[in-house]
This record gives C-alpha cells, sequence and structure tokens, in this order.
C-alpha cells in the first residue's frame, strides 16, 4: 500500500491537519535565494537556539551543531539524533498533536521529505550556496529541501578478523557458508539509509537475495551507524550494510576497519536538510540552514564526519576513494516512498524482527 | 469549694474528612488505569475505519509471528520468575536472618542491582559476553588458545536474556523475602522451639509458612515484571533474531503504526496476569500472616558457624553476575577507547566524559527531567498506594477487591501499550498533555503502582488491625489513624515504597519511549537512542553517574531526620 494513503489515514484519525494537508499551493519557481544578512543572524541570536532533528551519526551530528555555535555565539544547537525512521514517526506523532518542536531536520530517507512536502509542512528557504552552486537534482524545484549530505551503504570487514585477500567483494560473496554468523547489518525499520539501500538492493539483486542473506545467522542492529561500531569492537567480521562515513572516520582515528564497495555497486544515500514552516525559532532555522550548505560546513561534514558534499567548491579528502571513482546505485526516492511500508513488512517477515 | 466548668477538649462537631479522600484516591486510580485501558480495548476491537471487529484477535492466533513471540516471552518469565525465587530467596534468608559477615555490604550491593535498570544491565552483559567481543569470551580464548570464532557465552540468545533478565529482577525478590523474614518475631520460632521443634521443623513449620506470602508475592512481580520487560529483549533478543512481545509489540508501532494490532496483543498478557493474581489468592487466601502486634521481638539469629565462610562465598558469586561484572564492564568501556578492549596505557581516554559532558546537547535536559519526575512520581505514587492498600486491607469500603485489581492492572499492560494507551488518551481534548512531562508523570505513576501497592498491601497484611482499631475506638477518624498509627508502623515500607517508585521511573524506558517529545526526554529514552546506534562508552559514562546519583538519593532518604530516625533501616 503506499504510504501516502496510510499516512494520510492517520492524520485524519488524529484530526489535526485535516485542513492543512493540501490547503499549500504548488509553487512553480523556488523563492529568491538568501543570504546570510546582519539582520538574519540578529533576529536568530534574539530566538537564541536552533531545534535539529537528525538521523546523522551522534558525534558528527554534535561537531556540526558545535561549529555552528562556535561559528554564530549566542545560538544554541539541539541535537534530536535518531533513526531516520523514526524521526519521521516522531515528527509526524508531535505534529499530530501540534507540538511544533523542530526547526530544521534532516533524514537520511530522502523520501520523506517528499511527504513532509506533500503535506504542506515544509519552508521553502533557498540559500545562496544552494540556488549557486548546487546541481538541480540535488535540490527541490520550489526550494523546500537540498542535499545536506550524500554518502554510501557499503560492505566493510575488521582488519583483525579478516585477511585483506579473503575479504568480500561483493554482495553475493556474503552468501559464501564460510561469512554464516559472521556478518552484521542495520535494520530498514529504523535506519533511513538502510530503508534506501535495501529498496535499491530489493530493486538491482531480488529479494531472493536478502532471503538468503537471512540465512547466513546475520546479526541485526538497529541503526546504520551501528555495524561499524560492532566492526571495530570485533563483534562480527563483516557488515552487509551501514555507514561508509563511519568506516571513514573509524579508519582515520586507527581503528581495525576497511570499506569495500559491492562490485553490484553501492547503494547511494542521501540525507537533504528542510525547514519546517511551523518551526519555533524560523530565523535561526534559516541561518542553521544557511550555514549547513555553505562551503564551510559543507569541507566540515567531510573532513571530520567522512561524509561526501555536493557543493563544487568542496574538496574530497586524500585516502578516501573520490566518489566519482565509485560505481553506486541509482538512488529513487519516489520509489521508497511508494513501497517503503512493503519493503518493512518484506523485511520482517524475512529477517524474523 | 466551688467546680470549674468542664470545658471541652474538642469542638462538638468534627468534620470527617475521610470518605472524600479515599473516594478521591479511588476516582484517581480510576482515571489513571482505566483510561488508558479503555482506549486499548476499543481500539483492540475496532478495525482501521472504526467498525467492530473480532479481525485483530483472529490475526493474532493464526499469525506464527504473534504465536511465537508469546511463546518466548512466557518461557522467559517461568524461567526468570523461577531462577529468581530460586537464588534470591536463600540470599535473603543469609541476609536476614543469619550472622553471615558482611551482611550489610551484601544487602547494599543487592540494592546496587536493583537501582541498575536491565536495560542498562544488557548493555553491560553485551560488553562481556558478546559472543566475539565480550571481554568474558576474550578472555576465555586467551587463556584456552580457542580459535577465534569460538566463544564461550552468547548473550544474544534466549538462555542469554532470561540470565539478565533474573539478573535484575532477582531483588524485587529479595527485598519481599528478607523484609518478611525480619518481621517475623523471635517469639513464635521460640514457641515452637520451646514446643520441642527442631530447627527444620521450626523453618517448615513457621518461619517458611510466615515468608511464604512474600515469597508468592516476589515470584508473581518477577513473572511479570520478566513479562513486561522491553530494553534488555530489544537490546538482545533483536540482534539474535527473536521477539519478545513487548518487542514485537513495540515493532508494530513503526510507521505505520498498528496501533488496533498492538492492543489486541497486549490482551493475553492482562489475561495470563488476572489468572496468576487469582492463583496467589487462593493459596493466601484464608490464612492470617499478622506479625506484627502490639508486642514485638527481634527476629532471630541464626548462627551458621564456620559455613558462614561458604554463605560469603556463595553471595559474592550470586553478585558477580548483576553488580561487579557489569559495573566492571561499564567502568572499563567509560575510560577506554574501544569498549571491549581492557584498559591499558595505549587506550586510556577521558572523551567519553568530554563527549557527555560538553558535546552531548541532550544530557542536561535529560538528567533534569528524570530527577524532575522521579521525585514527584514516587511521592505522589507512594501516597496513593498507602491509600489504595489501606482500603483493600482493611476491607474498608466497598468495591475495595475491584479497586485492589485496578491498582494491580497496569502490570499486566506492558509499558510500550500503556505508552500507546496514554498517547491516544492525552493528545485530545479536554486533556492535552503529550509534550509535558505531566504524561510522563501519569505514565511513571501507574507503571509504579501495581509494585508499591503490593508491597504496601503485604506490609499491611502482616500488621495486626488491633492497633488501628484501637486508635479508632478512642475517637481517632481512618485518615488520622492511618497518619498517626499504621503509617509510622509501616515506616520502613513506605520509605522502601517511595525508593521503589524513584528507582522504577529511572528503571523505565517502554513507556517514555512513546511518549517522550525532544523537551520531555529522559535519561533511559537517551540511553536506549545511543544504544542504537552503538555508542557503548557514552552508555557507560551515563550509566555510572546514573548509578551514583540513585545510590545517593536512596542513601539521602533513607537518612531523612523523623522519618527513618531510630529505626533500622531495613527495606532499600
Amino acid at each position: 500500500m503506499p504510504r501516502r494513503l496510510s499516512r494520510r489515514k492517520l492524520l485524519l484519525s488524529t484530526g489535526a491537519f485535516a485542513a492543512t494537508a493540501f490547503a499549500s499551493p504548488i509553487r512553480a519557481a523556488p523563492p529568491e535565494p538568501s543570504q546570510i544578512t546582519p539582520q538574519l543572524v540578529e533576529a536568530a541570536r534574539r530566538e537564541g537556539k536552533v531545534v535539529w532533528y537528525t538521523s546523522i551519526d551522534l558525534p558528527v551530528a554534535e561537531k556540526i551543531a558545535k561549529s555552528f555555535e562556535a561559528k554564530f555565539p549566542g545560538i544554541t544547537t539541539r541535537v534530536e539524533r535518531t533513526g531516520a525512521e523514526r524521526v519521521f514517526q516522531r515528527i509526524g506523532q508531535e505534529y499530530a498533536s501540534r507540538i511544533y518542536a523542530v526547526d530544521v531536520v534532516n533524514s537520511s530517507d530522502a523520501a520523506h521529505f517528499i511527504v513532509w512536502k506533500r503535506d504542506g509542512l515544509l519552508a521553502p528557504y533557498v540559500p545562496e550556496d544552494v540556488a549557486r552552486f548546487y546541481p538541480p537534482e540535488h535540490k527541490d524545484p520550489d526550494g523546500m529541501f537540498a542535499s545536506f549530505r550524500v554518502w554510501l551503504s557499503v560492505i566493510a570487514y575488521n582488519t583483525n578478523l579478516v585477511k585483506a585477500e579473503d575479504a568480500p567483494r561483493s554482495f553475493a560473496d556474503l552468501l559464501d557458508p564460510k561469512w554464516a554468523g559472521k556478518i552484521v547489518k542495520g535494520h530498514p525499520g529504523y535506519s533511513g539509509t538502510i530503508m534506501t539501500a535495501t529498496y535499491q538492493m530489493a530493486r538491482d539483486l531480488g529479494w531472493d537475495y536478502f532471503e538468503k542473506l537471512a540465512k547466513q545467522r546475520v546479526m541485526q542492529v538497529q541503526s546504520s551507524a551501528d555495524p561499524p561500531k560492532k566492526l571495530a569492537l570485533g563483534e562480527r567480521a563483516v557488515m552487509a550494510d551501514g555507514n561508509e562515513y563511519n568506516i571513514f572516520v573509524m579508519k582515520e582515528q586507527g581503528q581495525p576497519v576497511e570499506v569495500v564497495y559491492p562490485s553490484e555497486g553501492a547503494p547511494l544515500i542521501v540525507g537533504p536538510n528542510g525547514l519546517f514552516k511551523n518551526a519555533p525559532n524560523p530565523n535561526a532555522a534559516r541561518l542553521f540552514q544557511s550555514y549547513c550548505f555553505g562551503v564551510e560546513a559543507q569541507q566540515f561534514i567531510i573532513d571530520t564526519g567522512g561524509l561526501r558534499s555536493m557543493h563544487p567548491g568542496t574538496t574530497e579528502k586524500p585516502g578516501r576513494k573520490p566518489f566519482r571513482e565509485i560505481k553506486t546505485m541509482r538512488d529513487d526516492p519516489a520509489g521508497v516512498d511508494k513501497t517503503a511500508d512493503d519493503i518493512k513488512a518484506r523485511y520482517a517477515q524475512i529477517f524474523r524482527v | 469549694m466551688t467546680f470549674a466548668p468542664v470545658h471541652a477538649s474538642r469542638p462538638a462537631f468534627r468534620l470527617d474528612l475521610s470518605w472524600p479522600i479515599l473516594i478521591a484516591s479511588a476516582l484517581v486510580l480510576c482515571a489513571l488505569i482505566l483510561a488508558p485501558l479503555g482506549w486499548l480495548a476499543y481500539f483492540s476491537l475496532v478495525d482501521r475505519a472504526g467498525d467492530f471487529t473480532l479481525g485483530n484477535f483472529r490475526q493474532l492466533v493464526s499469525t506464527p509471528a504473534f504465536v511465537e513471540p508469546l511463546i518466548t516471552t512466557v518461557v522467559l518469565s517461568v524461567s526468570a520468575s523461577f531462577i529468581c525465587c530460586v537464588v534470591a530467596a536463600p540470599l535473603a534468608w543469609l541476609v536476614a536472618r543469619t550472622d553471615m559477615p558482611l551482611r550489610g555490604a551484601i544487602r547494599a550491593l543487592m540494592t546496587a542491582s536493583f537501582v541498575t535498570p536491565p536495560f542498562l544491565g544488557a548493555i553491560a552483559w553485551e560488553l562481556l559476553a558478546a559472543p566475539n567481543s565480550g571481554l568474558l569470551n576474550q578472555t576465555y580464548r586467551t587463556l584456552t588458545g580457542a580459535a577465534s570464532d569460538e566463544h564461550l557465552f552468547n548473550i544474544y540468545s534466549l538462555t542469554g536474556l532470561i540470565f539478565v533478565t533474573s539478573c535484575y529482577t532477582a531483588p524485587y525478590v529479595f527485598v519481599l523475602v528478607a523484609n518478611a523474614l525480619e518481621r517475623i518475631p523471635a517469639d513464635l520460632e521460640d514457641a515452637s522451639a520451646i514446643l520441642g521443634g527442631r530447627t527444620w521443623t521450626t523453618a517448615r513449620r513457621v518461619t517458611v509458612p510466615l515468608a511464604l506470602p512474600a515469597l508468592l508475592a516476589g515470584a508473581l512481580v518477577a513473572f511479570l515484571q520478566s513479562m513486561t520487560l522491553f530494553g534488555a529483549p530489544a537490546i538482545l533478543a533483536l540482534p539474535a533474531g527473536f521477539h519478545t512481545m513487548t518487542t514485537k509489540i513495540w515493532s508494530l508501532f513503526q510507521y505505520p503504526p498498528k496501533p488496533e494490532l498492538a492492543a489486541a496483543a497486549s490482551l493475553p498478557l492482562l489475561v495470563l496476569t488476572v489468572l496468576l493474581l487469582r492463583g496467589q489468592h487462593v493459596i493466601l487466601g484464608r490464612r492470617s500472616y499478622a506479625v506484627v502486634g502490639g508486642r514485638q521481638g527481634d527476629a532471630r539469629i541464626t548462627g551458621l558457624g564456620a559455613w558462614k565462610w561458604a554463605a560469603l562465598g556463595f553471595s559474592l558469586l550470586i553478585l558477580l553476575n548483576p553488580v561487579f561484572l557489569p559495573y566492571g564492564a561499564l567502568l572499563n568501556a567509560a575510560f577506554s577507547r574501544v569498549p571491549s578492549q581492557l584498559i591499558g596505557f595505549g587506550n586510556l581516554t577521558l572523551h567519553n566524559f568530554e563527549f557527555v559532558f560538553f558535546e552531548l546537547s541532550a544530557t542536561r535536559l535529560a538528567f533534569r527531567n528524570t530527577l524532575i519526575l522521579c521525585t514527584l512520581a514516587a511521592t505522589i505514587g507512594t501516597v496513593i498506594a498507602l491509600v489504595v492498600a489501606y482500603l483493600t486491607s482493611r476491607q474498608a469500603i466497598a468495591f475495595h477487591r475491584a479497586l485492589g485489581f485496578l491498582a494491580t492492572a497496569p502490570v499486566a499492560v506492558p509499558g510500550i501499550v500503556l505508552g500507546v494507551g496514554l498517547f491516544l488518551t492525552y493528545t485530545r481534548p479536554p486533556f492535552v498533555l503529550y509534550g509535558t512531562l505531566w504524561i510522563l508523570l501519569i505514565a511513571f505513576v501507574t507503571i509504579a503502582m501495581p509494585a508499591a501497592y503490593q508491597q504496601l498491601q503485604s506490609a499491611f497484611r502482616s500488621v495486626s488491625p488491633d492497633l488501628e482499631e484501637a486508635s479508632r475506638i478512642l475517637g481517632a477518624t481512618r485518615i488520622r489513624t492511618l497518619a498517626r498509627v499504621t503509617a509510622p508502623l509501616l515506616r520502613t515500607s513506605v520509605i522502601a515504597t517511595w525508593c521503589f517508585i524513584f528507582v522504577g521511573v529511572i528503571r523505565e524506558l517502554s513507556a517514555a519511549i512513546m511518549l517522550f517529545t525532544s523537551e520531555t526526554k529522559v535519561i533511559s529514552v537517551l540511553i536506549f537512542d545511543l544504544n542504537e546506534s552503538g555508542d557503548l562508552g557514552a552508555i557507560a559514562v551515563l550509566g555510572l553517574i546514573m548509578l551514583v546519583f540513585t545510590i545517593a538519593v536512596v542513601a539521602l532518604v533513607n537518612r531523612i531526620p523523623g522519618f527513618g530516625a531510630g529505626v533500622r533501616l531495613r527495606n532499600n
């Protein structure tokens, strides 16, 4: 069943959005690009805080928040970090009760922005950098959101437990009996990254791939940030999915992990940032949004977060495989939007949790 | 000689506030419990469109995805309850009634295991007994030279889950049994001895029967705690690829939520609880267990002789599991760069503390919310439980039995389902409480009520009504009697109940996870979130702070002057 129907039903049953759901006019063009003006900074400072709901791995998210606070003193940033699917549920739950706590949202399931936009919850705002530098496929034509971060869901292994020559090279390799009981993976009911990855893999490899993978006695964790950490602990030797950016950061800290770009292509994950119409701190939200898409913040998420940026002014960190050299799967938020509920149900059936 | 007129020392008419207060308490209880349960009952019987249906139940019994978790839950609860009784009751006897050395320390350590939230214990045991990275398994491999994929323990299994659940449920049984044993006065046992009863006869005919209500109550609480536990199964069962009822119900609230199925799924648990309570009633029904009368002797201490060292060894061995090993692992993780590595010069770090205190933006808010909620819930909950336990044990009003059932009913409702019931109740007019701390307060008081009520009720049962009747005959009202006679007699139980609830709120995760918003986050939710993304170092730091904080509060409450003064404090 398409996600739209069940969501609409949820909202209608709680009676909150019946009036606003379809009231928002379809925009023909994005609003004028906005710069960071002294007036905006001053207004943001008067609000004093910004609340950012995100699914980025917590230490990375808090670092981004701290860098914003350092640049604009007097505005505290509260990070609400949980898995993207739960961020989505949380906002739905809060909004249905008319609790407007979130200013800016960042989700690793880009399909969520389709839903929020359709429900008329987002506010149009285009930071100057987005208008000038971002490729069209990474910004909403109506100016509601843009790709704050891009990364991959990858295979990785613990270098203490697996020799480089024995490491899997493809998703198909993971079905080898020698990996039984040694694989860890995230959950699409929790993580937007894994939801997106599961969609792309089911589309390109077929659901029977997951049926075979489930027979490998997989250790099931929730967040896509957790499989890399389970690798670093030495709890499992290989991860079947999870964040490339965690692996980068850990490897550069000297932890025994190594990334593998599967030969079938690595699922491509896009995490947009958007503003809510009912944001309690609208000016701080705009300032934060503008900051997030500036070259400084984008370089920061590359350097300290291990993420990829769509800002052409940034440079990739040496030692990491350049983005354009990696074979990726095709991302398709609209496809995820249509099949998300089905994916969750099917996944639960196959992996039993 | 003249006689001065005698003035009445009391006004001719005094309003007896007893009835209004009693009725108000009963109404509060009804509102707390009936409203969310009513919504759940409604939801279990309707379909998406709001029409009456039995389809939810049909789906429940015909789908293996629901039947298997139910069986798992029963296995888990029966095993954990049994293990708790077998382990905690002897320990309680050793601490309460023997001359075993270090009894005070053992009791304090049991307290430490009680204030440990099961989800924190589960995470600590992941650090210890995860098949590959667990410290115990690493040690095992180092000692035996076993291959890198061999392991001694696998915490991600039903056995592992039963073990961890038992570790953190046993203190309930321990506290109840230890208190009961201490309340048995020496007179009764002396009488048995004088009449020629040997030690074992006395134990069998006097001591055990008198402690039986507490043991049964303990077993019951252990069973129900295990059954409604959410955090530990979510942490240990999901990686192993199986569900318990609570995690299954929780998964039903993933987007898109299916509250009607969840409501139906919680009904088997409710039925089971009712049957158990009936069973307890049948077993305990007709006997009298009043041991606190007008005169009282101290509990008799059994000399163990040389066996006392063996007893101490046994106690310490048991405490290894809920206390020493897990907290050792958490301490290690808090200071180690990689949580699964033992601290050495190479990986010692204060980074985790720095992260929790200076980077994590939710820390202070979560601590503040938790403190407020703990204190309020403990105070309000104790007062309500005291009144209800009084009403039911003294059969003071009609329908007292129904009231007792109401106070016990929430135990059958997994916190997560109660959370949803409350969510449905308090997100719509006239009471829009979602997004405030009030909804969490209501949830915590409701969840704490069964344990608080059970504890106070078993305390009431052991206080003979004679003393209250004497007070009533002398003209005191019910409330005055309760305040001046009964409550002081139950002082230790009241303190214990307050601490029970306080600690219970810190342990609570399952309702909080449904009801929190970003502004009303509590520590348990914060830790759960951190666990889902695998930030074990930060969890270790938060967990340790939480433990220190809880123990400080419990110790402080036990030393409030005039409240516990002059009484040996036995119930923490």
